[in-house]
């Protein structure tokens, strides 16, 4: 390109004056503008991370009789709800005084798992992510994440849970 | 830096710089973003608290690049209108 000469530069040069070198610097400027704002929308994602990890903290769970001890046989399953109505939970009788449970929510796409006794495992039939049934941990499969476990105790015969983990057990 | 390179250019290199910096920044902050996320949804809190400040020193890293931005643009503008 020629480079304009004040002779030979064309009218609508003359009234429409912006300059190239001009036009880079406030091009780059508001770029960089918006990807500090941009950033400013990160810190504020991870400030409300923050403030709800400090919410949840606090959150109580009800106590709830979820089952009798031995209503269910060795192997068996139980769908019961916790913490509120609409959550299903997943309680699977591992052994003759065994117990385990579990949100039935997977951690993955929220599909619901169900208890395989063939393999011993909690599978996901949406994408197959497997969950370990000892402590709820990713066995196979897309989810990164453990599945919840309910915090169970027993008293007067019958099995009571007492708020969600979900953390598996190390 | 050259200084027979026009002030323009010059400035334009040091801009081209630090908008790299800046880039490189927020792809660190939203991969921190994502990480904290899915570690607070495990149920692990205890990252909430170092990602939000590892996060607000990258905005500020990121403000301070925004701002020297500003400060050379400025700079150039006022050398070029100072020109003869």
């Amino acid at each position: 390109m020629k480079p304009p000469c004040k002779e030979c530069d064309p009218l609508w040069r003359e009234e429409f004056s912006v300059r190239k070198a001009g036009e880079a610097y406030v091009a780059r400027c508001q770029f960089t503008k918006f990807l500090t704002l941009t950033s400013l929308g990160m810190f504020v994602g991870n400030l409300w991370i923050l403030a709800k990890s400090f919410v949840s903290r606090q959150v109580s769970y009800p106590e709830q009789a979820i089952a009798n001890l031995g209503e269910i046989p060795v192997g068996g399953v139980k769908v019961f709800q916790y913490p509120n109505p609409g959550e299903q939970c997943l309680l699977i009788r591992t052994g003759a005084d065994e117990y385990a449970a579990y949100s039935q929510k997977c951690t993955h796409l929220s599909c619901a798992v169900y208890y395989s006794a063939e393999n011993n495992r909690i599978e996901c039939p949406c994408h197959e992510g497997y969950f370990s049934i000892r402590d709820g941990s990713v066995l196979q499969g897309p989810p990164t994440r453990p599945l919840p476990r309910v915090v169970l105790t027993r008293r007067n015969g019958q099995l009571i849970a007492l708020g969600m983990d979900a953390e598996p057990e190390s | 830096m050259d200084p027979s390179l026009p002030h323009r250019r010059r400035g334009l290199t040091a801009i081209n710089g630090a908008m790299a910096l800046v880039v490189v920044l927020v792809i660190t902050q939203v991969w921190l973003l994502s990480a904290t996320l899915d570690s607070f949804l495990a149920g692990r809190r205890s990252a909430a608290l170092p990602g939000a400040i590892f996060s607000g020193l990258l905005f500020l890293g990121c403000g301070a690049l925004y701002l020297f931005i500003l400060r050379i643009e400025r700079q150039a503008r006022k050398e070029e209108r100072e020109k003869p």
